[in-house]
């Protein structure tokens, strides 16, 4: 045999699995190869890859459990790491963890998206004095994605485990898909909670996909197969610039779905509930919403979109859900979108229908004030383009969270039935002439007069009211909306497309 | 028996339902007002109401039980 054949034979022997006795396991679970996976994921051959002969010495250790790749994905470079459960489970041994910060300083130099796929059992704990202390042991690792985090998008799909110190690789990343049944992710596993604390509790309702993406708010994405999560990254990715210097590419318009006309979908009672989502769909590009954080605070609908071609992300109230006011989880959801946007350049589109924050003994326990706060500091620390559209009500801090005029919009417009006011009519008269109407004692007259003042204040609030004092810059009709926001959209684009403007600012992404 | 429970707080501002109504899951048993919007209450099971907790024009707290469904 050949020098080079032996290689050609040892290289297939390295990617073809150790431990192969574990692949039977893995396809039971609903789960693949690294590598099946990896291939699904990145354009067919164009991966070049570092460290497969790692520990190629040493006895079942197969690249150190873990493989990296500068690959291309539909055609953009992209720097990914990939766990290999095969191998000791995942862990992270000596080899494994340079190879991670390896791909992850190729990431930062090429200034190319870091994709993370998740499978490890955490830290190799007969190697642990060898990958704790040093500067280039497992910290690093954190250290790395907390410096490139707005710097180049950081992807993170979660396919089984990563339990303690490893579940902070997600909880840094920009984005966090879980894949439903096979993911686990805690700080603290089920059998140390029985241990330490005699806390019963099933590896589901600790870490699983569901209760991060609905209750922990970890997880972004809720996907049912390894497939869905490999379709969501190339999804997203196409909504991302490589790096934080770039803009998004433009891709060719599509017309709206077909559906009812905006006068149509917006009730023009304001206590009615509606569901948001049908005015984003009459607005944007036919079939490019990707929503962001689907099932983790509905009332606030987060997403992805094309508005002309454009790239931009979506904020709307969604009032059919707890009447579409902000919580603290809302909030959460809210600022972490905005510094999402903002580090990748993407403009916001603001499409308002809310009566505030909530209010309340328990959300002022859960530090609605603080975090609110978030959101609006990330929202006025945001330089990209921002239009937001007042489609019914909103109300006080509520119109200053959704990117209102007073919130250096780069445009404030409204739909004829916007009704922007620091409160609704009801409070406002009981505020107003609670004295009068105490006094009143026939209980007919007393419902006459409050009848009254309330017409009285809805006058005034009445969109052309601010619209004649020049307060909010235009009213549209439903039927203009979507070219006034696409020729809005360009125009405020224009110079900042530009990277002398897009330098000025560097942000973090702040996970909610 | 499931538990109907509030999802944010609120005033009871109508009950479509009473005691040995045959309701199907989905459908509308009560409305809260709350934050300026009229919020339905759906439930999520079908079956009989056994019993109704909460009465129109009373405060509701998020996660108090509004009526029971067996």
């Amino acid at each position: 045999m050949g020098v080079d054949e032996q290689i050609l034979q040892k290289r297939e022997e390295l990617k073809t699995c150790g431990n192969r006795q574990y692949l039977e396991k893995l396809e039971a679970q609903g789960k693949m190869y690294v590598r099946d996976r990896l291939n699904l994921l990145i354009d067919p051959g164009s991966e070049v890859e570092d460290g497969l002969f790692a520990r190629c010495l040493d006895d079942g250790l197969p690249a150190d459990g873990v493989v990296t790749v500068v690959a291309k994905i539909n055609g953009r470079s992209v720097c990914v790491l990939a766990n290999d459960m095969t191998v000791k489970a995942g862990t992270w041994g000596v080899k494994t963890i340079l190879k991670m910060m390896r791909i992850q300083e190729t990431a930062i130099r090429m200034k190319v998206p870091m994709i993370y796929l998740i499978d490890s059992a955490g830290a190799r704990l007969n190697e642990q004095f060898d990958t704790f202390l040093d500067r280039r042991h497992a910290g690093n690792i954190f250290y790395n994605q907390g410096i490139m985090s707005g710097v180049v998008p950081q992807i993170c799909a979660v396919f089984g485990p990563s339990p303690a110190g490893s579940a902070y690789i997600p909880a840094l990343c920009d984005l966090v898909i879980m894949v439903d049944k096979n993911t686990s992710v805690y700080i603290g596993s089920p059998r140390m909670a029985e241990m330490v604390t005699g806390e019963k509790v099933s590896m589901e309702e600790m870490g699983g996909a569901r209760m991060h993406c609905s209750e922990s708010g970890l997880g972004d994405v809720f996907v049912e197969s390894e497939l869905e999560a490999i379709d969501y990254i190339k999804s997203y990715l196409d909504f991302m610039p490589q790096n934080c210097e770039e803009t998004v590419p433009m891709k060719e318009s599509t017309e709206p779905a077909p559906g009812r006309e905006v006068e149509d979908i917006v009730p023009v009672n304001q206590s009615v509930p509606f569901d948001m989502m049908e005015l984003v769909d009459k607005i944007i590009d036919e079939g490019s919403f990707l929503e962001f954080k689907k099932l983790y605070a509905e009332e606030l609908i987060t997403g992805f979109a094309r508005l002309g071609g454009r790239a931009v992300g979506v904020i709307g109230n969604r009032t059919s859900v707890k009447a579409g006011v902000l919580f603290p989880e809302s909030a959460d959801k809210g600022a972490h979108f905005i510094s999402l946007c903002n580090a990748y350049n993407i403009p916001l589109l603001f499409l308002m229908d809310i009566a505030g924050f909530m209010i309340g003994t328990k959300v002022e326990k859960n530090a609605i004030a603080r975090r609110g706060a978030r959101w609006l500091s990330s929202l006025f620390n945001s330089t990209v383009p921002r239009i937001s559209v007042i489609v019914r009500k909103s109300y006080g801090a509520g119109y200053i969270a959704m990117s209102g005029a007073s919130s250096q919009a780069s445009a404030c417009i409204a739909l004829p039935t916007a009704l922007p006011a620091i409160m609704g009519p009801e409070p406002a008269v009981n505020a107003m002439y609670l004295n009068k109407i105490n006094e009143i004692e026939d209980n007919k007259e007393r419902m006459k007069y409050i009848h009254a003042k309330r017409q009285e204040y809805l006058k005034d609030i009445n969109v052309l009211r601010p619209a004649s004092e020049y307060y909010i810059d235009d009213v549209v009709a439903g039927s203009m909306l979507r070219d006034e926001l696409i020729k809005r959209f360009y125009y405020y684009s224009e110079n900042y497309d530009s990277d002398r403007q897009i330098l000025k600012k560097r942000n973090i992404v702040f996970r909610g | 028996m499931t538990e109907i429970k509030a999802t944010m707080a609120g005033v009871v501002d109508s009950v479509f339902v009473e005691p040995g109504t045959v309701v199907e899951a989905g459908q509308k048993v009560m409305a809260i007002e709350s934050m300026k919007t009229i919020m339905e209450v759906n439930t999520t099971v079908g079956g009989t109401v056994t019993a109704i907790k909460m009465d129109v024009g009373e405060f509701v707290d998020e996660g108090d039980v509004l009526l029971i469904v067996e």
